[in-house]
């Protein structure tokens, strides 16, 4: 396992395992997202602050993220179709899992790409069909990888990944949201 | 010895009708105590196994006190005081025995489960005819789980199974039990401080097998054959709907990855110790097949469904043990059988020393151990 560096430190991960462990009120984490109407269909939605370990947290820089709808949606393309950012969480959770766990199981990357899509029948959110969703309806994403490892090996790391990843058990199960009007 | 019930209580009154037991004949050791009829590699059904477990009760004339149940058990002084339905005892050293399957676990979310739909746990459940009309939802994929769907599809119910992480294997694997596999090639033998993730070793699901008189595999694969309906992992009920997870694809992935690790490592074994030519060739099992869409609701009140079975595993019941050794979570805290109280001692729990350990042939090796314990505490105790 020496000498492989996939640029994750396993150890501090592992660490705050044992760690949190024992102190499961440090583990609870609330991501936060404030979001503005700029006009039409277009909205900026800026991300910087969230609790953990039992405090407030700051990234290091704010970050922020324009939305919009697409032309041939009659809008104005600002940015990316909120459903579109889905995809983004999918594969950018998918591949720090493949990177965490490789560099876990001593496994030395050098390239991991993927293509994500996202099957998406739009006569749901346009209520032209009430028995068609509004959601995508199935998601499939492809990995291409590059590492010392055998195939079957790295199958093991697509599908450890899946696994322990947030993104993942978001978007395949059920999850409790409340929208309130403040 | 204390028993709440007769000898062998659990197997008589906790299982299904047609379960028999997962290890072959010849696996089921007993120190002195073997079998010794016409079939060592079939599998006993549960008379069978009530009297293998009375044969040895008198064979090692053990002191069984039945119709005894055991009330509470608290420290006194440097021993315990045991309170029973027929009286106290006090003693200095005590061995909980009393296993890991106590109470079927149920998940909190079946209380969303509309009353139109009856739900069963493995105990409650004696065969397909005891089952109210219509199909049934079967949660969990562990042994329990996947023999339970296997029968009532057979009896012509329509079954949707319900499955998270699972452990799959073949029955048989290059002619050999796949139990003899894990038993010959030292798998059993791993012991506790040699396992990676003990708490997860602790709770993995018990493997998809089952012991019939054809040594047949019950994988995924032949639950699909049979027609039962396979969904990913029962997450939500909701507005009288079950909601299933969109990721089953990936459980299976898992089970076939470790699957094919696990039978790798047989192979392994058998070439480096030159056993190779006593078994048949390796052999490859397809993958799991999963279908391209697999359904994610299950209307409950529609009335594709008369009966939900919880086979979601089961857990032990220490309410009776007032001694603080159980953990958050409610297991047992040891150490290879051994409590953080002086003189108290488990057996028979998931890998306590051994992987084997939860495996009739798995309580002599750890008996012993906890007991060359015991029997060293008992003089400093003594006074």
């Amino acid at each position: 396992m020496s000498g492989v560096d996939n640029g994750v430190n396993v150890q501090a991960l592992l660490d705050a395992r044992e760690v949190l462990k024992g102190a499961p009120e440090a583990a609870q984490f609330v991501w936060r997202a404030t979001s503005k109407w700029e006009k039409g269909v277009h909205s900026t939605t800026t991300i910087q602050k969230y609790f953990g370990l039992g405090q407030e947290q700051s990234h290091k820089t704010r970050a922020e993220f324009s939305a919009d709808h697409p032309e041939v949606f009659a809008a104005e393309d600002n940015g990316i179709t909120p459903i579109e950012y889905l995809l983004v969480g999918l594969a950018s959770c998918l591949t720090a899992g493949v990177a965490s766990v490789a560099q876990n199981r001593g496994i030395q990357l050098r390239s991991v790409s993927s293509t994500v899509e996202g099957s998406h029948d739009i006569r749901g959110i346009l209520g032209a069909d009430s028995d068609v969703r509004n959601g995508f309806n199935d998601i499939k994403v492809t990995f291409n990888i590059d590492a010392d490892a055998s195939k079957e090996d790295i199958q093991a790391l697509v599908a450890q990944s899946q696994k322990r990843s947030a993104v993942f058990d978001a978007l395949t199960n059920p999850t409790d949201v409340t929208v309130e009007v403040a | 010895m204390l028993e709440r019930g007769e000898i062998a209580n659990s197997w008589r009154h906790e299982r299904w009708d047609s379960l028999r037991l997962l290890t072959p004949n010849w696996l089921n050791r007993l120190p002195g105590h073997s079998y010794q009829g016409p079939d060592p590699d079939g599998y006993l059904t549960m008379g069978e196994v009530v009297e293998f477990i009375e044969h040895f009760a008198v064979a090692s004339a053990a002191p069984v006190r039945t119709g005894t149940n055991v009330e509470s058990l608290r420290r006194d002084g440097d021993g315990y005081l045991v309170s029973t339905s027929r009286g106290d005892l006090r003693c200095r050293a005590v061995v909980l025995a009393s296993g890991a399957c106590n109470v079927p676990t149920v998940p909190a979310i079946s209380a969303g489960v509309p009353t139109s739909v009856a739900q069963l746990t493995p105990f409650d459940y004696r065969g397909p005819d005891h089952v109210a009309e219509g199909g049934v939802l079967v949660v969990g994929a562990s042994a329990t789980g996947v023999q339970l769907a296997a029968e009532l599809q057979r009896a012509g119910r329509q079954v949707i199974l319900a499955a998270g992480e699972h452990v799959r294997m073949p029955r048989v694997y290059r002619g050999r039990d796949v139990l003899w596999w894990m038993d010959a090639s030292g798998v059993w033998d791993q012991r506790y401080d040699e396992v990676d993730d003990l708490t997860r070793a602790r709770r993995l699901p018990s493997p998809q097998l089952v012991g019939t008189p054809e040594r047949s595999t019950l994988d995924l694969n032949a639950l699909t054959g049979l027609g039962v309906e396979l969904v990913g992992r029962l997450a939500a009920v909701r507005d009288g709907s079950a909601l299933f997870s969109g990721g089953l694809r990936n459980v299976c992935s898992l089970a076939d990855l470790k699957m094919r690790r696990l039978l790798a490592g047989f192979d392994e074994w058998a070439r480096t110790t030159g056993r190779d030519a006593e078994v048949g060739p390796p052999e490859e099992f397809a993958p799991t097949t999963v279908a391209a869409s697999t359904r994610l609701r299950l209307d409950l009140r529609g009335g594709d469904v008369g009966t939900i079975v919880w086979a979601t595993g089961f857990r032990p019941d220490y309410r009776w043990l007032d001694v603080p050794v159980v953990d958050e979570k409610g297991r047992l805290r040891h150490e290879g059988g051994v409590l953080d109280s002086p003189g108290l001692y488990a057996l028979g729990l998931p890998l306590l020393r051994r992987r084997r350990s939860t495996f009739i042939s798995g309580v002599e090796d750890d008996a012993r151990a906890v007991v060359d314990h015991l029997a060293k505490h008992l003089p400093a105790s003594a006074g």
